[in-house]
């Protein structure tokens, strides 16, 4: 198991290198001039000017030479500055990311307990009512796309009824949390705070993650409720489940014992693609709502060019993937003591 | 429990039964349902010409407009669903917009099982070096973030090859292709070693016509099954880009595209609802038909297979 782990481990920087290369390689695709846009604010003037500036970044390199620049920075802990956040890639992670995890798990509880509970409910009452209910309710958030569904939630919870705004603080709780008098532990504001003392920027943070949560999470219960209730469905039908109720326990007993226990173990796979989903998710989430997170920061810097921060992006997103994988394998195989003894 | 909904099988076909995703096809009310979602908008898309006449048959996905007011304007007789930002007609765009789905979703998905399928045939008929190379680049691009990477290429070719639909049709198979390939990978695997297989070797036919007559055949199956529930999945995907601003470019009749201008609204977009709710229902009911059929053939062919797609 230790070795299994470990050779996962040692292959993730080879995955990351791979990944930046391939990423680099799509941006060269772009010619030199187009890439120096990067690097200026403003059109220049002459040609001259241009070709100042692509010589000056080592623009017209070989790609190999390029690279190697590149990544001689990043081991020196450089990852470059981002033209999308107009600050170093590297504090715009700082920044971002938290705001990420922030709404990743303000979703994600929601799901998992909403999502597997009702997913036992409909294959504990297989075929009545609530089965069917859920099961439309799944497969409708299946089809939602997902900006469709941010859409309409804002305009019915913003611009009819004006509960919930997007963004991720209102404009007063900005400039408080900027300010001195607040300390930032974590970079996520509900936990921050919270810390802090301050229950009004607590709720005013909270607010403006009710509606992109609820768009993430319908989205998602579609998955946990179908692969809950099918993996619930499965284990009922086992042998085992019939020798417990022979036995005389009570069905709640045999539920909650035995049945519940085993059906969870493929949810745990889960976690994992829906960690995928929620990282592809939440760039359109955090796009329409305009909630400044990695999403809403990867969207700006694809549709504007800027190579360094892609590639930052890249590099943590994949990394986390990858990680997130070996976890999910571990977990499985922690879970189920058949996968460990095979 | 009896099915209300059920096509009544006539009689001579009884006697040569139907080929087992047929049958769970018509048996189902909820792929029945799909179905006749997805044969409407097939209709839709087939009368386009008669239902919302081009006014440049040369170019008919090109959304007409009524003038050039930023504004959005409600429906009204000229315009049956309004207009949005830069009175692009709705209903037009609607309209044209069903036979761009279909477009896509087809195309995208026949592109990815066509290379995926490829890639793992080759992979795994091979084996060796060859599977460990393959498996290493799958696993690569696997570890990109999809909508991230779908994106940062569709950015890069719209201008290299000037067409904004087929920028974001390539960059969707680009990365899309890897759940194929490692399906059809093991479906060969379990094949590989089959009787029928060997025999075929024993008699001396050459490897690519056993991949060819034996072994493809019997894959089919499972990759009918994903490829049906990821065409619903590929139209939303490329929705996304078009919303984003990438895929189809301004004016063209793609439901994500026309949805791209209600950002510029969303203080206002209670008063105009129409132009989130008629591309966004075409777009929702589309999916929802394909995913209907998809989950269909999932029960009915391979119950071992559980919900494995994140959307």
């Amino acid at each position: 198991m230790t070795r299994f782990i470990i050779r996962r481990l040692l292959i993730l920087p080879l995955i990351l290198l791979g990944l930046s290369i391939l990423i680099f390689g799509l941006l060269q695709l772009l010619d030199p001039a187009e890439r120096a846009a990067l690097y200026v604010s403003s059109p220049p003037k002459n040609p001259r000017a241009l070709q100042d500036i692509i010589e000056k970044y080592g623009l017209d390199q070989p790609i190999y030479a390029q690279y190697g620049d590149w990544l001689g920075r990043v081991l020196h802990g450089d990852l470059g500055w981002s033209k999308t956040a107009q600050m170093p890639v590297v504090q715009a992670l700082l920044e971002y990311f938290p705001a990420t995890l922030e709404l990743a798990l303000w979703s994600f509880i929601p799901i998992i307990v909403i999502g597997v509970w009702l997913g036992i409910q409909a294959a504990v009452h297989h075929d009545q009512w609530i089965d069917h209910l859920a099961r439309i309710f799944s497969i409708v958030g299946y089809s939602f796309p997902t900006f469709v569904f941010a859409l309409l939630m804002l305009m019915i919870f913003y611009a009819a009824l004006q509960w919930f705004p997007p963004g991720r603080l209102s404009d007063w709780a900005t400039a408080i949390v900027y300010s001195d008098a607040f300390h930032r532990f974590t970079g996520m504001n509900t936990v921050d705070s919270l810390l802090n003392g301050r229950l009004d920027i607590f709720l005013d943070a909270l607010r403006h993650l009710l509606l992109p949560a609820l768009t993430l999470a319908y989205i998602n219960w579609a998955l946990i409720l179908r692969v809950t209730r099918s993996s619930m469905l499965d284990v009922i039908r086992q042998d085992y489940i019939t020798v417990a109720r022979a036995k005389g326990l009570s069905e709640k007993q045999v539920m909650n014992r035995h049945a519940r226990p085993n059906a969870m173990i493929p949810v745990a796979t889960l976690g994992g693609l829906l960690l995928v989903s929620l990282l592809n998710g939440v760039v359109i989430t955090e796009t329409v709502f305009n909630y400044h997170g990695m999403g809403w920061w990867a969207a700006n810097a694809a549709l504007n060019f800027d190579a360094i921060s892609i590639l930052g992006i890249t590099l943590i997103d994949g990394g986390l993937l990858v990680l997130a994988n070996l976890v999910v394998d571990v977990a499985y195989a922690f879970l189920d003591p058949r996968i460990r003894l095979a | 429990m009896t099915n209300p909904i059920t096509l009544e099988i006539p009689e001579r076909l009884q006697k040569h039964p139907l080929p087992a995703w047929v049958h769970a096809l018509l048996t189902n009310p909820v792929s029945i349902i799909g179905l006749l979602i997805v044969i409407v908008f097939a209709l839709v898309a087939l009368a386009a010409p008669v239902l919302a006449p081009p006014a440049d048959p040369t170019n008919p996905y090109q959304i007409p407009r009524d003038g050039f007011m930023a504004e959005p304007q409600p429906p009204s007789a000229a315009h049956p669903f309004g207009t949005t930002q830069g009175q692009y007609d709705l209903y037009y765009g609607v309209i044209w917009g069903t036979r761009t789905a279909f477009l896509v979703g087809l195309l995208v998905t026949g592109l990815t099982v066509l290379i995926g399928g490829t890639v793992g045939a080759l992979s795994a008929y091979f084996g060796g070096w060859v599977d460990e190379f393959l498996q290493r680049i799958v696993e690569i691009v696997l570890a990109f973030p999809f909508l991230l990477a779908a994106l940062t290429m569709a950015t890069i070719l719209a201008p290299k090859i000037h067409n904004g639909l087929l920028s974001g049709i390539i960059a969707l198979v680009a990365f899309s292709w890897t759940t194929y390939a490692r399906l059809i990978r093991g479906d060969v695997l379990a094949v590989k070693e089959r009787d029928y297989v060997l025999a075929a070797r024993a008699v001396g036919d050459p490897g690519w016509r056993i991949l060819l007559r034996h072994i493809l055949p019997n894959s089919i199956y499972s990759l009918l099954v994903v490829a049906s529930l990821d065409i619903g999945t590929y139209v939303l995907v490329f929705a996304a880009l078009s919303f984003l601003g990438l895929g189809a470019e301004q004016g063209y009749a793609d439901w994500g595209q026309l949805l791209s201008f209600a950002r510029n609204w969303i203080p206002d977009l209670a008063r105009f609802w129409y132009i989130v709710v008629f591309p966004g229902a075409a777009l929702l009911l589309f999916v929802l038909g394909w995913n209907l059929i998809g989950d269909a053939f999932r029960d009915a062919l391979d119950p071992k297979m559980r919900g494995q797609r994140a959307g």
